[in-house]
């Protein structure tokens, strides 16, 4: 790999290089947690503090880390990480930690998370680590948030908990659509924004896996 | 790689020195967080109970909640028998301290709830309920409830605060469930809740509760209308849960003994 800059770690992932969108990782609490933008922001910052100082640590000690087990090293560090972001949720944002329930200790399973730390983290120096973290939870959070966007705007009628489209069951004209309050939803506007990021970035389609050749010879006519 | 650092005695330290590192920040971090979680927790509770008596101020300040809480009083009642209990029964020292919805998974401290009678998918009740009440020149004007059950995924955890006549509802409120958003995740919607008001829990023998959800809501001329409330739309089984969960744990089973006594009098 060439020489990377710390500019190209910290913004590549967001559009170009987006963990969601090309990688298709951390699916799962893009799925969870994107019904209202609040509780979205709440765990956009979770993971871009998760994935940056997990990456951090990682950095720090990974000429010390044994091959052998070095897997459980980053996820003890990831694990602890969550902990401490739990706890602190907990203690200052009551009702959101409240909200997000399990999916704050569910960080400890993004792939995201765990994928930095060992496909970056464990080869470059910590500063790089650092923003790679930040770059990569920036790249999700900016993923999550145009979900949640439309889920909250189409599904409540509302944004940040504000209402904007006063619904009918709140005796407005709003009919709600209550699909984009269900987890699958997410998944097709998952689906929409990769077509679109695809569309205008088409180098981030990727080659077929194999082409049908054309029929060639005629059977029973 | 050098190998220096693939030797078992390098694997082991290095595994042993992460582990005391991280469980220091993990354990200094609950520790020193402890406080204003716990604060956190208590003050949520009491927003919830100040929530369904309907004397939330609007945006009340942490100072405020803890103000207008102050009126309530909080006793502990053996389901059983209706009567109130000392804290020292349940070995707390404050009752506010009493949970018990751990102590319905404590053995010593619950009942199994045999299937037949477990309307609200409970499986255990605990034996001393902890219930808040609020009196004025020595009237009870209000009791608040905390009653929960299963809707369709999850246990609705709630309060219902009851008026001074233990038969008009005056507000029902769950603070913590897992029901669908839109649809059963409704409940929280306070036009929904408001429906609630007013509504009377007893029939004429005041032993058995009547609350009904109904379809298609309720009409002005409907009959028993005191009594029935306008379902979910789109949430059926919720609906049956909130139905269920209420008239158990304002029936015989729940506080109905309570209820009696403290309406006549004797406790």
């Amino acid at each position: 790999m060439a020489e990377v800059t710390a500019k190209q770690v910290l913004f590549e992932p967001i559009f170009s290089n987006n963990p969601i969108g090309l990688q298709i990782l951390g699916i799962c609490s893009a799925l969870a947690v994107t019904t209202s933008m609040n509780v979205t922001i709440v765990m956009c910052l979770s993971v871009i503090a998760v994935t940056a100082f997990s990456n951090l640590a990682v950095s720090l000690v990974r000429t010390q880390i044994p091959g052998s087990i070095r897997i459980i090293v980053q996820m003890t560090i990831i694990a602890s990480l969550v902990i401490v972001v739990d706890q602190i949720l907990k203690a200052y944002a009551y009702e959101i930690s409240k909200q997000l329930s399990v999916f704050v200790g569910l960080i400890i399973t993004n792939c995201i998370v765990m994928g930095r730390a060992e496909g970056f983290a464990m080869k470059n120096g910590p500063w790089l680590s650092f923003l790679d973290g930040i770059g990569n939870g920036m790249g999700y959070s900016v993923m999550l948030l145009f979900v949640a966007f439309f889920r909250e705007l189409l599904g409540a009628g509302s944004l940040f908990g504000v209402t904007l489209l006063s619904p009918v069951n709140e005796g407005g004209w709003y009919i709600t659509n209550g699909l984009l309050l269900l987890p699958p939803s997410a998944f097709f506007i998952i689906g929409l924004a990769i077509w679109g990021l695809r569309t205008w970035m088409p180098e981030q389609v990727e080659e077929p896996d194999y082409k049908m050749s054309r029929h060639t010879h005629k059977e029973a006519f | 790689m050098s190998n220096s650092k693939e030797t078992v005695s390098r694997t082991l330290i290095v595994a042993l020195v992460l582990s005391i590192v991280f469980s220091v920040v993990v354990s200094t971090a609950a520790v020193v967080l402890r406080p204003a979680q716990i604060k956190n927790q208590n003050l949520d509770i009491k927003t919830n109970i100040l929530s369904a008596a309907g004397m939330l101020p609007q945006g009340a300040g942490a100072d405020e909640i803890e103000q207008v809480f102050a009126q309530f009083e909080v006793r502990l009642v053996d389901l059983e028998t209706g009567d109130f209990v000392e804290p020292s029964s349940v070995n707390v020292q404050d009752p506010m301290k009493y949970d018990m919805y751990k102590a319905a998974s404590d053995p010593g401290m619950s009942t199994s709830i045999p299937a037949s009678e477990d309307m609200a998918g409970i499986k255990r009740r605990p034996n001393v309920a902890k219930v808040y009440t609020l009196s004025e020149n020595g009237n009870l004007k209000r009791v608040v409830l905390p009653i929960h059950g299963y809707g369709l995924w999850s246990t609705l955890y709630g309060f219902m605060s009851l008026e001074g006549d233990l038969n008009t509802i005056e507000g029902l409120g769950f603070y913590a469930h897992a029901e669908t958003p839109g649809l059963g995740g409704e409940v929280d919607n306070p036009r929904w809740k408001s429906q609630w008001v007013g509504k009377e829990l007893y029939g004429e023998d005041k032993t058995e509760p009547q609350i009904r959800l109904i379809k298609g809501g309720v009409g002005a001329n409907a009959a028993d209308k005191e009594h029935k409330v306008d379902a979910l739309s789109g949430a059926t089984l919720t609906s049956r849960g909130v139905q269920q969960l209420v008239n158990y744990w304002m029936g015989d089973r729940g506080y109905a003994p309570f209820l009696k006594k403290l309406r006549e009098g004797e406790v």
